[in-house]
């Protein structure tokens, strides 16, 4: 197992730069997520870790030593792919034992290993089948089989559950999971999924067009966006954001915004610097802070209600504050609401979150 | 399925129409199911009585006319290995290594092999062959063959090599294959269907073909069986209608075999790219 | 754990990572590179610079030619006896006719149809009519020739015995109609490219657009005019410039008629035959080819063109 390090890491394809000077660490046994939009660079940047892309600037060391321009054969790396690379005319137990193979391995050892691992992943009967005869879930096992059945010094997937349907992809994440604190690997895993990154990483490193967003631990990244970017891609649904016009009056910011109630809240040399350059203000509060309360109570905002979306338990309740600023609350499910109601929703002070003019987070009391 | 009256009677003709033409196309055919296996067959249209193999004995028994269908063989199989061997080398570098100015060498290459065609060519390829000092050889013709069949395949070729995942090679060499074995072990095998179909293209063409060597071949040791059917004419230029129908079933039967297989293997849609 | 870390092995410095490095690229691209170079890119020159000279195929000439200019373009082209038969503008003229007859009218028109139908019959009538339909594409063409030769057999032939059967007076067609021989030839030996090209065309488009149109209460013609034919349009001109370039090439009509009689089907690729391998004129067979090419080259443009418009590439 090893560390991986980018050093001010640059790739441009012609004038397009899909990795713009980024820096970033990760420790030995860590489990790290790259999460962001498609186009964000988090695929290209995994492909540089594996010598499949070569940066067009900057360093990447892997255990210290510098591989920038080292063929991806001499990186002693695996790599899960989101297509699962399995060759077709290959058996499973070809397929699995093939990285042995090409290390000279003789026959006899390789497939016993492979089918040790095989065995591991629950696909150790199969070994005879060629991967057209095999189901989704199981050319998914097949791929990690091939890759763990060496030791690498570190571990790369990119969007490895990607093709598999629900509820196959929650028992794979799970076991993921499980296998990657159980070996102790250092793992880089490329993913648009926020849920697989919060259920699977030690540290999400948040993309966002070339360059890293946030790089923290799953909580940190819930609790504290750094930018609304962030506030937006992480949590299901995503945190609500509300534009507000922000003013200081009394030693305390009060915020405006149609519909919204609320009290004056403690002024910090953060809002007051954010003020100075615009008092144009996001408010952020995430639906599951969010409950229903009478109209008029402070902490609130209020709008005609848009949708009530029931889901077991829970309901999404939406109101629609008009030109499709929609706020989104998770609440235990309430059948007495009706479409075009007045709906307010209340929350608490200190699940409030703040971002100034250019979405940077305003840090609160205390952070 | 519930049809009304007039839709009916619409798939009733469409399906007549069909037939029909399929019959039309029959036609011209028909006479090669019966005239080879008539000993006194003639121009026209005949059972034979009896059926017989007679013709087929008497081919087989002119040394010649078995000397051209291995000419044949050898024409077709040299070209064919040449056609593959390159196709698959050239396609693979076009689709998968990054060579400054392939893709002017692709344009180049598609419009020369659209603009110079046998018939427009025949002179300078009979000139660069004489120049050579193969003429009347069967390397004349595999050479001429492979080359002028060469750009079509490698685009057939490539563009088979462009829909397979990249990820197949990356994920070898990841796990630590060099170039050499990720080429051998991984992409080849996975592009062997699309060989494949390269290789029975070229081989229907080569052996199918008339002009090529007719002007390039001399002796008739040299002769394909598409030039030395020519033999079956008697001196006043009548043609032995016997032999001349044996032969064409027996010549025509590998194009066929492989036809089938193509289609078992491949399925129907495939020979629309077939032919050029 | 029985694996060596592969670091121990030497490590390869790549600057820039592609699956096949330029050196192996080009190294892979040679051979093909070679044999395209020598059998196609070097007759194109060649043939232009022969066609300046008077070389023969034997005699003095042969050896050392004169160099001519524009001579033998100036007898191609010569007006006092372009239009004759025999004549290279005769051949230019009887060669279009036969294009648009045989192949923009014939193929393009009958391939359509047939793959129009096949779409719709049970499938035993559409799986005989595709088998002979392609077999008289896929046989080989001195087989299709003799075929058609016994087929129009003055005497005993099977399409007058036929004819004779309708009650309708036979007749010795290459002889009569040697064009409209070669056209019906034509036509009926490559249909079937264009068949196949159109029902690829039509199988890919979504089955629901007709069934919407079934639900519509759309005729079969009107499903054809305003679903099928626009959504093929692409196909269309691709096939239409594909077979014009071939049946512009093509010599096998050489096989039915050997170009006669008294040159009535003699189309440029026979005409370029005769004239150097018969007449022995390289010089003027030459400039006769380096025409062919031009056209050739004119159609090649439009077609890369029109291919280059269809498939930006993302």
């Amino acid at each position: 197992m090893a560390s991986v390090e980018f050093k001010s890491v640059t790739k441009s394809f012609g004038d397009f730069k899909a990795v713009s000077e980024v820096n970033f660490n990760i420790g030995d046994g860590e489990f790290v997520c790259l999460l962001g939009p498609s186009g964000c660079g988090k695929t290209t940047s995994l492909r540089m870790m594996a010598g499949l892309e070569t940066p067009t600037s900057g360093q990447i060391l892997i255990g210290g030593d510098e591989v920038t321009h080292l063929h991806p054969k001499d990186r002693n790396i695996a790599m899960v792919f989101q297509d699962y690379a399995l060759y077709p005319h290959m058996n499973l137990a070809d397929n699995i034992a093939y990285p042995l193979k090409v290390r000279g391995e003789a026959v006899a050892n390789r497939h016993g290993r492979a089918r040790e691992v095989a065995d591991v992943l629950k696909i150790g009967h199969l070994m005879d089948r060629l991967p057209s005869q095999i189901s989704g879930g199981q050319q998914q096992r097949t791929s990690l089989a091939r890759a763990l059945v060496y030791p690498a010094k570190v571990y790369l997937f990119d969007e490895p559950l990607s093709n598999l349907d629900a509820k196959l992809r929650l028992e794979a994440r799970g076991f993921l999971n499980h296998l990657q604190r159980d070996m102790g690997m250092t793992a880089v895993y490329v993913t648009h999924d926020q849920a697989e990154a919060m259920a699977l990483a030690t540290r999400i490193a948040v993309m966002d067009q070339g360059k890293i967003v946030q790089y923290a631990s799953p909580i940190e990244i819930y609790r504290r966006p750094a930018t609304t970017f962030v506030a937006n891609f992480v949590g299901n649904p995503p945190m609500n954001l509300v534009e507000v016009d922000g003013t200081q009056a009394g030693g305390q910011l009060v915020l405006k915004g149609e519909g919204l109630a609320m009290a004056g809240l403690p002024m910090t040399d953060a809002i007051g610097n954010a003020l100075a350059s615009s008092s144009k203000l996001t408010l952020g509060v995430r639906p599951e802070h969010l409950s229903l309360t009478a109209a008029g109570a402070t902490n609130s905002i209020s709008a005609p209600l848009f949708a009530n979306e029931n889901m077991g338990p829970e309901s999404l309740v939406t109101i629609d504050r008009g030109e499709g600023a929609r706020v989104t609350a998770r609440i235990f499910t309430d059948d007495h609401l009706h479409v075009s109601d007045q709906v307010s929703l209340s929350f608490s002070a200190e699940h409030v979150h703040l971002f100034d003019a250019m979405g940077k987070r305003i840090p609160a009391v205390g952070e | 399925m519930n049809l009304t009256i007039p839709a009916f009677f619409g798939r009733i003709a469409f399906s007549a129409l069909a037939a029909l033409i399929g019959a039309v196309f029959a036609l011209p055919l028909l006479w090669f199911l019966f005239a080879p296996f008539n000993a006194q067959a003639q121009m026209g249209l005949a059972v034979p009585d009896p059926w017989t193999l007679s013709n087929f004995v008497t081919v087989f028994g002119n040394s010649y006319a078995v000397q051209a269908l291995w000419n044949s063989f050898i024409q077709a199989t040299g070209g064919v290995i040449l056609v593959g061997a390159a196709a698959t080398l050239a396609a693979y570098a076009l689709s998968r290594s990054s060579v400054p100015g392939k893709g002017a060498v692709t344009y180049v290459l598609l419009l020369f092999s659209s603009v110079v065609s046998g018939s427009a060519a025949m002179v300078p390829i009979f000139l660069i062959i004489s120049a050579a000092g193969i003429m009347d050889t069967h390397v004349a013709v595999i050479l001429t063959f492979a080359g002028g069949l060469l750009p079509t395949a490698m685009f057939i070729l490539r563009d088979f090599i462009d829909s397979i995942p990249k990820s197949y090679e990356e994920s070898a060499m990841v796990a630590g294959a060099s170039p050499v074995q990720a080429f051998f072990d991984v992409a080849l095998p996975v592009i062997r269907p699309g060989i494949v179909v390269v290789v029975v293209w070229s081989f229907v063409n080569i052996w199918g073909s008339f002009l090529i060597p007719f002007v390039l071949l001399r002796s008739s040791d040299n002769m394909p069986a598409s030039v030395a059917i020519y033999s079956f004419y008697s001196e006043a230029g009548t043609p032995i209608v016997t032999l001349l129908a044996a032969y064409s079933l027996i010549y025509s039967l590998p194009v066929v075999a492989l036809y089938l297989f193509v289609s078992w293997k491949f399925g129907f849609r495939f020979f629309g790219g077939i032919k050029a | 754990m029985t694996t060596e870390p592969i670091s121990t092995q030497p490590q390869r410095k790549v600057r820039n990572f592609a699956l096949l490095s330029n050196r192996a690229g080009a190294a892979f691209m040679l051979p093909a590179g070679l044999l395209v170079s020598v059998f196609v890119i070097v007759p194109f020159f060649w043939v232009i610079f022969v066609s300046f000279t008077n070389r023969t195929l034997i005699g003095k000439t042969a050896l050392n030619p004169d160099f001519v200019g524009l001579g033998n373009y100036l007898a191609l082209f010569d007006p006092a006896t372009f239009f004759q038969r025999g004549q290279f503008g005769f051949s230019l003229i009887l060669t279009t006719q036969f294009v648009l007859m045989s192949a923009l009218v014939g193929q393009a028109l009958l391939g359509l149809l047939l793959a129009w139908l096949i779409q719709t019959v049970p499938p035993w009538i559409k799986r005989i009519t595709e088998t002979f339909v392609i077999a008289a594409w896929i046989l080989p063409e001195v087989v299709i020739g003799f075929a058609w030769f016994a087929f129009l057999d003055r005497d005993a032939g099977t399409l007058n015995m036929l004819l004779t059967g309708l009650g309708l007076p036979p007749g010795d067609f290459l002889l009569q109609q040697p064009f409209w021989v070669i056209v019906v030839f034509n036509t009926w030996r490559g249909a079937a490219f264009s068949m196949m090209l159109f029902n690829s065309a039509f199988s890919s488009i979504p089955p629901s657009y007709f069934q919407a149109a079934d639900v519509a209460g759309a005729s079969s013609w009107q499903k054809f005019r305003d679903i099928g034919l626009p959504l093929i349009r692409g196909h269309i001109v691709t096939d239409l410039i594909l077979i014009t370039m071939w049946t512009f090439n093509t010599f096998t009509p050489f096989l039915l008629t050997n170009g006669g009689p008294s040159y009535r089907t003699e189309l440029v690729s026979i005409y370029n035959y005769r004239v150097a391998f018969q007449d022995f004129q390289f010089g003027k067979g030459a400039a006769v080819g380096v025409i062919m090419m031009l056209i050739n080259l004119a159609f090649a443009l439009i077609y890369l063109r029109l291919g280059r418009k269809k498939a930006p590439k993302s």
